[in-house]
């Protein structure tokens, strides 16, 4: 639009040298330019006005790659940020903002910009930012940050990590007690430790209600690649699964979009989210059957009014059912009242200790083991 | 009336009338992504304030910039070496990521001291970027496979084959290799200090020193000639006795040689281990920009690297101090691509008036 604009002005001027012309649309530009940051500043003036407001701290965050409206990690994490900043007046921008990062080499110097305009606690969302936590705080010790499900080992880290596996586990349950072909089917993102959890919590639960029930696994290899996890799902589905639980970013919208055109034809396919409570991604077929939410929000929440009271301490800190850091979405229509009373049931034998959910493969085996006997 | 005179009188040669298009294109992109800024409620000029003050506001920010710059421009050396050729190198990414991977697995499994480790390193990554750029060069020589198709397809390839080579050999947590041995470092401490603590690294040097040999071997050397011959015109090359098969096997490994060397400088420097990537870095498609605005010589590719690299690197600052998403470069590039690939029709209007007729090829 703007070149049409600057085309139509050569045109107009016609005489005169080159010159002219590209002086007069210089002054166009310049008077432009100058104008609309007249009439920026003048609003800042209005913003600067009602600061006399109590000292709060600031609190800074930034993405990995997936961005901020991942529908999952970032999002969560962010919702949890503007919580705690709607609890205590603080304003968008000036007391708390976010940076996402485009690539993974933008990890540092988004944490730079931080630490330089020294907010008092930067949240870094997601293990990928590991090595740019380390490298950062390590290089400004008077900051403090918090790395959301990786540990950092510094003195002024603080690590939050989950007990995925317990609230893999109570989906496990709810994908056992719903499943009528006695087959389900677990997605995950890129093979790791993390993943682990997530597997290994997922199928205690499901052999916890039903031993001979069939899980199958699979890795997406991605957490950003849709059009995998349709393909994946498909497979299950086709192996004759019906119920998935896809652990695996936004490979799970891939997931979602294939239950729901096997929804529309009739089949009776479900889908367990995570992270968030993915309910609504289900609609209008509705495929969601329950999603295991991480607290993500809750944790930032925590974590910043400890910071506020200057209670933050280094090291980490596990949240697990007992905490609030992990659980079940708060959508419950799909699950039937018996399902919900066995959640509880477990729900509780894992908060006072009864069950220990395994987090590896190995420690898997050693649970079905005792299981059986 | 002057001043057309002395475009009209720049425009003998090809080649300035392609910096002004180049200069021209990077005006207008400025005042058109300025517009966008402007429509989108934020103001312009505190949009470049920021800006300038991401790139030279701070040692370490000028640091970043050129850190950014580094492989952009071995990127676009990559693109413009084969078209020179006339071939069109879009596996920049994919070689890239090839010479990263092997920069850091030598970097990582050999024990070396630093003066041998770095160029070992560097040389290795180069001979994998040369036989994964030689494929497409192959089979665009002995059975006219289109190099396009070949390379965005060999793109995926490395991109998935390089995530598994991690995940079997070099697998550290968090998804990514194992770090490379303080030797293979092109961090060094004195350019670390300089730039008050960026990740500026010796990299760069070796970019410009890149630059002038690919400058010398495409003008000064019969080789580079018989490359270009090629490139105006296979047939008349073919003529002329030239081997155009060999010269398009060569162009493309050596092209594909300048991308890995760019992988390299990520390996060795930016990050010191690789990430298992779920998508493309987007340095080897920037790649394609940077040698378009420069207009396939050196010196542009230099300049333009620098330009892309620094406002990439200053786009989190923009956004940080006012709010303007960072998303806004990768606008304000494809702009200012935009009015160079529309550069010829719409500058040769202008200029016809002042030269009366056509002024270049």
């Amino acid at each position: 639009m703007g070149l049409f604009y600057l085309l139509s002005v050569f045109k107009k001027i016609k005489g005169g040298s080159i010159l002219k012309k590209l002086g007069i649309l210089w002054i166009c530009a310049v008077v432009l330019l100058f104008f609309t940051a007249c009439s920026q500043a003048n609003s800042d003036e209005n913003v600067h006005q009602d600061k006399e407001e109590k000292r709060t701290i600031k609190i800074g965050m930034i993405t990995d790659t997936g961005g901020i409206d991942d529908k999952s990690f970032n999002q969560s994490a962010w919702e949890g940020i503007q919580a705690f900043a709607k609890a205590n007046g603080l304003t968008e921008g000036k007391d708390y903002k976010y940076l996402q990062s485009s690539s993974e080499a933008e990890y540092e110097t988004n944490l730079n910009q931080f630490v330089q305009a020294n907010f008092d606690l930067t949240f870094a969302v997601g293990y990928k930012l590991k090595p740019a936590v380390e490298k950062i705080a390590a290089a400004n010790p008077k900051s403090n940050f918090a790395i959301i499900d990786e540990k950092v080992d510094l003195p002024n880290v603080t690590s939050a990590t989950f007990k995925d596996e317990e609230g893999a586990f109570l989906v496990g349950i709810v994908a056992a007690m719903t499943s009528e072909t006695n087959t389900v089917g677990f997605i995950g993102g890129e093979k790791s430790a993390l993943m682990q959890r997530f597997e290994s919590g997922f199928e205690a639960g499901v052999k916890s209600i039903n031993p001979k029930a069939k899980v199958l696994v699979q890795y997406a290899n991605s957490f950003s690649d849709a059009a995998k996890g349709s393909a994946i799902a498909s497979a299950m589905y086709g192996q004759n699964a019906d119920v998935i639980y896809v652990a695996a970013g936004g490979t799970g919208n891939g997931v979602f979009t294939e239950a729901k055109n096997r929804k529309a034809k009739g089949e009776n396919v479900w889908v367990i989210g995570s992270d968030r409570d993915q309910y609504k991604e289900g609609l209008p077929e509705n495929v969601t059957l329950t999603s295991m939410v991480k607290g993500i929000h809750t944790v930032c929440e925590q974590l910043a009014v400890l910071a506020q009271n200057g209670d933050l301490k280094a090291g980490t800190m596990e949240f697990g059912l007992k905490e609030g850091g992990v659980g079940i979405s708060d959508t419950t229509e799909n699950i039937g009242e018996d399902t919900l009373g066995q959640i509880n049931d477990y729900e509780q034998k894992i908060i006072t200790g009864e069950i220990i959910v395994p987090k590896t493969r190995q420690d898997l085996d050693v649970f079905l083991a005792n299981l059986k006997s | 009336m002057k001043f057309g005179k002395i475009i009209a009188g720049l425009t003998v040669k090809w080649q300035s009338m392609q910096i002004l298009i180049s200069i021209l294109a990077i005006l207008f992109g400025f005042i058109c992504s300025g517009l966008i800024i402007w429509l989108s409620g934020h103001s312009p000029l505190e949009g470049i304030l920021a800006l300038w003050v991401g790139i030279f506001g701070s040692p370490q920010a000028f640091g970043e910039a050129l850190r950014m710059a580094t492989p952009l421009i071995f990127a676009g050396l990559s693109v413009s070496f084969a078209y020179k050729t006339g071939l069109f190198n879009i596996g920049v990414e994919g070689q890239l990521l090839v010479g990263w991977l092997v920069s850091v697995w030598i970097g990582y499994a050999v024990q070396l001291p630093s003066i041998f480790h770095i160029p070992f390193a560097i040389f290795t990554a180069w001979l994998a970027g040369m036989a994964w750029g030689a494929v497409p060069g192959f089979l665009k020589a002995f059975y006219g496979v289109n190099e396009v198709i070949v390379t965005i397809m060999m793109n995926y390839i490395a991109l998935y084959v390089t995530g598994d080579f991690i995940r079997r050999f070099l697998f550290a947590d968090g998804e990514k290799s194992h770090a490379i041995r303080p030797s293979a470092s092109l961090h060094f401490s004195w350019l670390t200090e300089w730039t008050n603590g960026s990740r500026f690294h010796i990299g760069f040097f070796l970019a410009i020193f890149c630059c002038v040999l690919v400058w010398f071997l495409m003008q000064k050397t019969t080789f580079g000639y018989t490359l270009r011959a090629s490139g105006y015109n296979r047939y008349a090359a073919l003529y002329a006795g030239m081997s155009v098969k060999r010269n398009i096997i060569l162009s493309m490994a050596i092209a594909g040689g300048l991308a890995g060397v760019g992988g390299a400088m990520e390996g060795l420097g930016t990050f010191g281990f690789m990430p298992i990537q779920s998508a493309f870095s987007g340095i080897g498609f920037n790649g394609i920009a940077v040698a378009l605005l420069g207009g396939g010589e050196p010196i542009g590719i230099f300049l333009s690297a620098c330009l892309f690299g620094s406002l990439q690197s200053a786009a989190p600052t923009m956004n940080f101090q006012t709010g303007i998403p960072s998303e806004l470069i990768t606008v304000m590039i494809a702009l200012i691509i935009f009015f160079v690939a529309a550069g010829p029709m719409i500058y040769t209007k202008i200029l016809k008036k002042y030269k009366g007729g056509r002024f270049f090829r």
